[in-house]
C-alpha cells in the first residue's frame, strides 16, 4: 500500500469535518480531573488549620493566596498562549512576574511592621520541610493533568511549556498547602514555597520535553 | 507573498468552517512551499533530498491535527511556518543532525523553485501496516480508491459516523506512531 502526498491530502480533506476542542477546554476538563486526587491526598494528609477562622483575619496568612493563586492564573495563561506553534514567552513572560511582584510587596510590607519574632525565624519557620515535601506531593496529580491537557496544544518548545504546567501546578497545590500552613510570614513562603514550585518547575520541564512534542 | 499569505487566511477561515473543498486546496497550495524548504534543510545538513516528501506528509499531518491551535483572526501564514520548522528540525534530529532551521526557509520560496513530488514517502505508508484493521481499511478505502466517506461507509457496512471516526482515529494514531520512530 502507498500513499502519495496528494492521496494523503485527499484523505486529510476527507476529515475536514472533525473539529477539536479548544486547548483551553482540554485543560479545564483535565485539572478538573486531577483536582480531586490533589484534594483527597490534602485532606488525608494534612487538612486545614485548626485555627483557620482565627488566621483569616490576619493578612499575611491571605496574601499567600494571593501568591499561590497569581502563580495558578498566571501560569495557567502563559500556558494557553504558548500552546500554539508561533508564540513565544515574549510580550507574556511578565505575566509570571505578577505572583513575585505581590510576594516582594508583601515581604516590604512586613519589614516595616514591627515583629515579635527575629527575622531568621520567621524565615526558617516550622514547616520547612513539610512544605517541601507537601507542595511538590499535591502538585504532581495536578501536573499529570495540565500536561495531559496541554498535549491538545501545539507549543514550539515543549521544555519550555512543560516549566509552565509545573508553575501552574505548584500554584494551585500550594493554594491548598496554605490553608494547613501556621507559618504565614511572606519570608517563609519566598523561601520555601519557591524553592518547592522550583522543583516542580523543572519536573515539568523534564516530563514536558517528552510528552509535549507534537 | 502578501497575496498568497491572505488567500491562504481565507481557504482557511473557510475550512475551519466547515467547507472541505476550501480546506483541500489549502493543503495543495502550502504543499510545494513545504516541499520546496524541506528539500532545503535536508540539503543543507547534507541528507539526501529524496526524503523530502516524508516530512512534507509528516507537516501535512500536524496541521491537520492541530489546527484548532490556528487562531482565526490570526494570519495562517506564520502559524503554518511554525509548524513546518518544528516538524523540518524534528525531522533533521531524528536524521541525527542538529542544525538550524530559518523561518525565512518557509516564507521566501519564490514560485519558480516549487518542485513537484520525485520519490513518494515511504514513513506514512509503513506505519500505515501496523494500524487496526478497520481504521486501515477505512484510510486505504479513502485515500488510496478515492472513496467518499458515503461509499466508504457502504462498502464495509458502517454507518457514515463510524467511518469518520475510524478515519481521525487512524490519522491520529499514524501521527503518533510516526512521532514515536
Amino acid at each position: 500500500m502507498r500513499m502519495d502526498t496528494d492521496q494523503l491530502i485527499r484523505t486529510l480533506a476527507a476529515d475536514n469535518s472533525h473539529r477539536a476542542r479548544p486547548v483551553g477546554f482540554a485543560l479545564m476538563l483535565a485539572l478538573l480531573a486531577a483536582a480531586p486526587v490533589s484534594l483527597l491526598m490534602f485532606f488525608t494528609e494534612l487538612g486545614v488549620r485548626p485555627d483557620v477562622m482565627i488566621a483569616m483575619r490576619n493578612p499575611f496568612f491571605d496574601l499567600k493566596f494571593a501568591v499561590t493563586l497569581a502563580l495558578a492564573i498566571s501560569g495557567i495563561a502563559v500556558s494557553l498562549h504558548l500552546s500554539r506553534p508561533e508564540a513565544s514567552l515574549r510580550g507574556f513572560g511578565w505575566w509570571l512576574l505578577i505572583p513575585a511582584g505581590i510576594l516582594t510587596a508583601g515581604i516590604g510590607g512586613e519589614m516595616m511592621m514591627p515583629q515579635r519574632l527575629p527575622m531568621m525565624t520567621r524565615l526558617v519557620g516550622k514547616n520547612s520541610w513539610v512544605c517541601m515535601t507537601a507542595i511538590p506531593a499535591l502538585s504532581l496529580p495536578i501536573l499529570a493533568g495540565a500536561l495531559i491537557g496541554l498535549r491538545h496544544g501545539a507549543p514550539a518548545r515543549p521544555a519550555v511549556a512543560g516549566a509552565i504546567a509545573g508553575l501552574l501546578s505548584a500554584g494551585l497545590a500550594a493554594t491548598l498547602y496554605a490553608s494547613h500552613c501556621t507559618d504565614d510570614s511572606p519570608l517563609f513562603v519566598a523561601t520555601w514555597y519557591t524553592m518547592a514550585t522550583a522543583l516542580v518547575t523543572a519536573v515539568g520541564a523534564l516530563a514536558g520535553s517528552r510528552v509535549l512534542r507534537f | 507573498m502578501r497575496e498568497r499569505d491572505d488567500e491562504w487566511t481565507g481557504l482557511m477561515r473557510s475550512a475551519i468552517a466547515g467547507d472541505s473543498a476550501a480546506y483541500h486546496r489549502l493543503l495543495k497550495a502550502v504543499t510545494p512551499v513545504l516541499r520546496a524548504a524541506a528539500r532545503r534543510g535536508l540539503a543543507r545538513a547534507g541528507q539526501p533530498v529524496d526524503q523530502s516528501e516524508d516530512i512534507v506528509q509528516d507537516i501535512l499531518l500536524a496541521v491537520h491535527l492541530k489546527r484548532h491551535t490556528w487562531d482565526v483572526s490570526a494570519p495562517f501564514a506564520p502559524w503554518l511556518f511554525a509548524i513546518a520548522r518544528n516538524k523540518l528540525i524534528d525531522a533533521l534530529r531524528r536524521r541525527g543532525r542538529r542544525i538550524f532551521v530559518d523561518i525565512d526557509d518557509f516564507a521566501e520560496t519564490l514560485p519558480g523553485e516549487m518542485p513537484a513530488e520525485t520519490a513518494s514517502a515511504s514513513e506514512v505508508a509503513a506505519q500505515l501496516q501496523t494500524l487496526p484493521a478497520r481504521q486501515r481499511d477505512v484510510l486505504q478505502s479513502i485515500a488510496v480508491e478515492s472513496a467518499s466517506i458515503k461509499d466508504t461507509a457502504a462498502r464495509f457496512s458502517m454507518s457514515e459516523g463510524a467511518v469518520r471516526v475510524a478515519l481521525h482515529r487512524g490519522l491520529t494514531s499514524l501521527t503518533a506512531k510516526l512521532r514515536e520512530q
